[in-house]
């Protein structure tokens, strides 16, 4: 969308009458000189890969080149098969997916990025769990899935989505940010609580390091999918009650993009600080790479 | 400047671990490959800063080759590239806090030299062609030509697209020096066709002409 802010966003919609996706499916028409029933399509096709992954990831325990990741989904299904989660069914399933998709992603696997493969596991665990669980159908899950498009698209404005250039906070900060907003759209919020809800997410998220041990994107990368998915709702059912950000979106996004600039290149994506420098750490690197 | 979209964030459909060490690295020598746009036997890879600290552990070292290849970022056959290849490929690296966090400069059959960026999400910037500043993401169809710096070259390239009726969305040019060689590309909303390819060929002091395919 030709828009830079949020502000922008919430003007256009009011003004126009139009949700975020509507906006955002008709401008996406537009610039590719197509119709909105072919971009749908094309969202449809990603929603599509998303289930075949949660699927085939489901069903692996292949590990990584590192030897150290890879079966935490198995796990996690077999004590699901013997106790009932803390939460609830949807929990189960919202962690379960998440692990799937990220572990399926250190594979070399086939992922759908949202908003970078390190992510990959938040969005697609949340919409397709809810979904599933509330019955809804695919237009409801594509109207979500470009809620949470629009809302990257409108961030990527002001902070590249790379933990190289932002740390983490800007690839599952923002895809937990997306997240909340696309489960508040799916849940039927309006604008002003979808808005808080990936303010809300984000907010928690600020200053969160790329520290990837060895530099694969594995440890904390892997957990820290499911643990960002359940964030990420938390962050939905606080603004659907009609709790507010006290900081308005734009100027959180603002806030991203500093704590981003002022993070030392240490903890964004060179594995030179953090995590990856722990004894733990450098000697799990001595045994992979010598 | 073009805003992101939709599917810059949604997207690509790929293969992992990561969006900008993989995917944007099979990107960037993809694009690289159809700038070359002539047959590879060699080629020569220097990885910067991130990419040359954490790139083998993300496979950016595999992706780069792939790409070269013209393999797609969902390729799941990246994961063996080495065993598959028969392109003599070579890998440096280096540091350089000038550049890129994530940059790679890619020399193809001692050639063409160019240089890029994986600037998150899977995106990527092709930043130099032999020496000549551009700014490429593979979004458009592009005609990227190299030629002597002289006056009349902009209007006469862009009246032969122009006759084709194909609109033109951006225009760059950059040159080493007045009278030297200079280069040129255009953005375009359409394929263009060999036609017009070729009739640029035919412009006097046009050295070098290629249309550059969008990324899919």
């Amino acid at each position: 969308m030709n828009i830079m802010t949020f502000d922008e966003l919430v003007d256009l919609c009011k003004k126009n009458n139009k949700t975020i996706y509507e906006l955002s499916q008709e401008s996406e028409a537009a610039e590719a000189d197509t119709t909105v029933e072919a971009i749908r399509e094309k969202v449809k096709e990603h929603i599509n890969t998303m289930y075949s992954t949660i699927k085939i990831g489901m069903t692996s325990s292949e590990k990584a080149i590192s030897n150290w990741c890879g079966d935490d989904c198995e796990k996690l299904q077999v004590r699901y098969s013997h106790h009932r989660a803390l939460f609830g069914k949807l929990f189960e399933k919202i962690i379960t997916y998440s692990l799937a998709t990220i572990e399926e992603n250190l594979r070399m696997g086939k992922v759908v990025a949202c908003p970078t493969a390190g992510s990959c596991g938040i969005v697609p665990s949340v919409l397709i769990a809810a979904a599933e669980d509330y019955n809804y159908d695919i237009d409801t899950q594509i109207d979500a899935l470009i809620t949470a498009g629009a809302i990257g698209a409108i961030i990527s404005n002001k902070v590249q989505l790379a933990g190289a250039v932002a740390g983490c906070q800007a690839e599952c900060g923002v895809a937990a940010a997306m997240c909340a907003g696309a489960l508040t759209q799916m849940l039927g919020g309006n604008i002003t609580q979808i808005l808080n809800a990936v303010a809300l997410a984000m907010k928690n998220l600020l200053g969160l390091t790329c520290d990837p041990v060895c530099g694969l994107v594995e440890v904390p990368c892997v957990k820290r999918n499911p643990i960002l998915a359940i964030h990420a709702v938390t962050a939905s059912e606080l603004a659907l009650a009609g709790i507010e950000s006290k900081i308005p979106l734009d100027e959180v996004i603002d806030a991203v993009r500093q704590t981003g600039q002022l993070m030392s290149p240490m903890l964004k994506e060179s594995s030179l600080a953090g995590l990856a420098t722990t004894k733990t750490a450098l000697k799990l690197k001595e045994k992979i790479f010598g | 400047m073009k805003r992101k979209g939709l599917f810059d964030v949604i997207s690509p459909i790929m293969i992992g671990p990561s969006s900008s060490h993989t995917a944007g690295a099979i990107r960037l020598g993809l694009l690289a490959r159809y700038i070359y746009n002539n047959p590879i036997k060699k080629v020569e890879f220097t990885l910067y800063n991130s990419f040359a600290q954490t790139g083998k552990g993300h496979g950016t070292d595999k992706g780069l080759l792939a790409g070269i290849m013209g393999y797609y970022v969902d390729d799941v056959r990246t994961k063996n590239i080495f065993s598959i290849t028969d392109i003599d490929y070579k890998y440096n690296f280096a540091e350089d806090l000038s550049r890129h966090p994530n940059s790679v400069d890619i020399l193809i059959n001692d050639d063409m030299m160019i240089s890029g960026n994986s600037i998150g999400a899977g995106e990527i910037r092709i930043t130099s062609i032999n020496g000549f500043s551009v700014n490429l993401a593979g979004q458009y169809h592009t005609v990227l030509l190299m030629y002597k710096d002289k006056p009349g070259m902009i209007s006469r390239a862009s009246k032969l697209i122009q006759d084709r009726n194909i609109n033109i969305a951006s225009l760059h040019c950059d040159r080493n020096e007045k009278g030297g060689t200079a280069s040129m590309y255009f953005a375009l909303d359409a394929d263009p066709s060999d036609e017009i390819i070729e009739d640029i060929k035919n412009i006097d002091d046009v050295y070098f002409v290629t249309k550059v395919r969008k990324l899919d």
